[in-house]
């Protein structure tokens, strides 16, 4: 059997985190072809559902990726995004899964730090095993 | 299951169309556009399509008033849930409230090999054991907790002051790390499959246990499990108890040493546990053995109680809003200091619809929630 490859589902910020991930591309940074990204205009937009669906559909992992406190677009969003991230921590201790999540900060600039978190992200994931929800995907293929 | 049996088996045909359901729905009251007697008469003219692809099914809270006023004993709720499925199959949903969380967790839960972390809340301090023939069925609310912080709400609460209850009365009760959710929400918003997954691994796992009892604190599991497990083909052979009916068994047969509290307090029934099941006053007699406890009623009490409204976390509009604005000052008025209710989603919905007093369209009543198990905890000075 071929080695498992985790899937990592990551919400990037449009002004920093995503960014940055074509920065890492331009540089010709070797990226790792684990992460599926979803732009999104703020880290302080995305809601618990985004990472629950996320899970539901057999995702290994989940980042949520955005600015730093300081470089907001928005002015407060990683404010708001670290409160939604504490509530879903919690829940997702719950679940067993709080393990599989990560929550970044990664500003334009920061390419080599952008795929230096998903190498470590997927290594992790590697040592975790798939996720127990990944039968459920499996059996829709 | 199409329009017809749903018609057939709820006995739906047998309507006057007098309108005495959309009289007394707690909906109806405030949102014009629903109406049970409207839903019921497109149902019999076959239009199937008004009736699925409208969002106001799912504003049914399914609280059974209803059914109190109907002359046709009409089992609207049970139509309503079978009219769902059918909405569900076309790929309609109500609304969820808070995006969906709530449902999203009810499906990851069908996980059979997710490995959970849902007795963190157990300490020391509480004796369990896995040798009991009587289980606690903690329910959700490890996951509402985090959910419903921002209201204020505590719904370990509840569980740690179960727990308490029933070892102070000398009970030591199995608790399951791997129970599920019951299912209870899935159930009455049409999505069968997933219920019965629920269903089937919790039955399971309470089968393997060798439980001859269970015990709850929350009256949806409470009804999910006496009437729509068996429903479902899941039978388990168990007594099925909610704790406060334990509590008032206890107060007869051996009696409870209660120290005093001071409190007026006033009682909200629960639909599940009131016209579910008709459990009326097992939680008053509880209540009035503790002394110093002065119990008074609302306007709208017992069958007639008015529900916390919102069902299944769907739906949850300015409607629902306004039905609990409306309830709260009803128990303000009766000059009671504490609600007391016996469901955690009740303590929840009440709590929420407080958290903004004093806005704009916030409601200008503050009264304390409490659990009757809460209370009953701190009587029994644990």
């Amino acid at each position: 059997m071929a080695e498992f490859e985790p899937l990592i589902i990551g919400f990037a910020c449009n002004w920093c985190t995503y960014a940055a991930s074509d920065l890492a591309a331009t540089a010709r940074v070797p990226l790792p072809h684990n992460v599926r990204l979803i732009r999104v205009m703020c880290s302080g937009m995305v809601d618990p559902i985004y990472v629950l669906k996320a899970f539901e559909g057999g995702a290994d992992g989940v980042l949520v990726a955005g600015c730093k406190y300081t470089d907001c677009h928005y002015i407060d969003g990683p404010i708001k995004c670290d409160a939604m991230v504490e509530k879903l921590r919690k829940v997702l201790h719950v679940l067993g899964l709080e393990d599989r999540f990560r929550r970044e900060m990664i500003s334009t600039s920061e390419g080599v730090v952008y795929t230096r978190v998903i190498e470590e992200m997927a290594e992790h994931l590697k040592k975790l095993g798939p996720s127990p929800l990944k039968s459920k995907m499996e059996a829709l293929a | 299951m199409n329009l017809d049996n749903i018609i057939q088996q709820t006995k739906t045909y047998y309507c006057l169309e007098c309108g005495k359901c959309t009289s007394i729905c707690p909906i109806a009251k405030f949102d014009p556009a629903y109406s049970p007697r409207v839903m019921i008469e497109n149902a019999l003219l076959g239009l199937e399509d008004e009736l699925v692809y409208n969002k106001k099914l799912f504003s049914c809270l399914t609280c059974y008033t209803c059914q109190l006023e109907c002359p046709s004993d009409v089992d609207y709720p049970m139509f309503v849930r079978g009219a769902r499925v059918l909405a569900q199959q076309a790929g309609e949903h109500g609304d969820y409230a808070h995006s969906g969380q709530l449902q999203s967790l009810e499906r990851i839960m069908t996980n059979p090999v997710l490995k959970q972390n849902r007795l963190d809340w157990l300490t020391n301090e509480y004796r369990t054991s896995e040798q009991s023939d009587t289980l606690y069925f903690v329910g959700c609310s490890p996951y509402f907790e985090p959910v419903f912080e921002y209201s204020g709400v505590r719904t370990l609460n509840i569980a740690e002051a179960s727990l308490k209850i029933l070892n102070s009365l000398g009970i030591e009760p199995m608790v399951l790390p791997e129970e599920r959710c019951c299912g209870h929400d899935m159930l009455w918003t049409g999505d069968v499959e997933t219920f019965k997954k629920l269903a089937e691994h919790n039955s399971g796992l309470i089968k393997e246990s060798g439980v001859k009892k269970i015990i709850f604190s929350c009256p949806e599991g409470y009804r999910t499990f006496k009437l729509d497990y068996p429903e479902y083909g899941f039978n388990l052979d168990c007594e099925i108890m909610h704790i406060s009916e334990l509590l008032a068994q206890k107060l007869e047969t051996d009696g409870i040493s209660f120290k005093e509290v001071k409190k007026k307090v006033t009682y909200q029934d629960p639909c599940r546990l009131g016209r579910h099941l008709g459990v009326y006053d097992a939680p008053r007699k509880v209540l009035q053995a503790i002394p110093g406890i002065e119990l008074v009623e609302m306007e709208h009490n017992k069958e007639e109680s008015i529900c916390c409204g919102t069902s299944c976390f769907t739906n949850c509009d300015s409607y629902s809003k306004e039905i609990r604005a409306a309830r709260l000052l009803e128990a303000k008025a009766t000059g009671a200091e504490t609600l007391i209710t016996s469901c955690p989603k009740c303590q929840t919905h009440f709590k929420c619809a407080m958290v903004n007093k004093g806005e704009e369209k916030g409601p200008d009543v503050e009264i304390e929630v409490m659990d009757l198990v809460n209370l009953v905890a701190d009587a029994m000075g644990g």
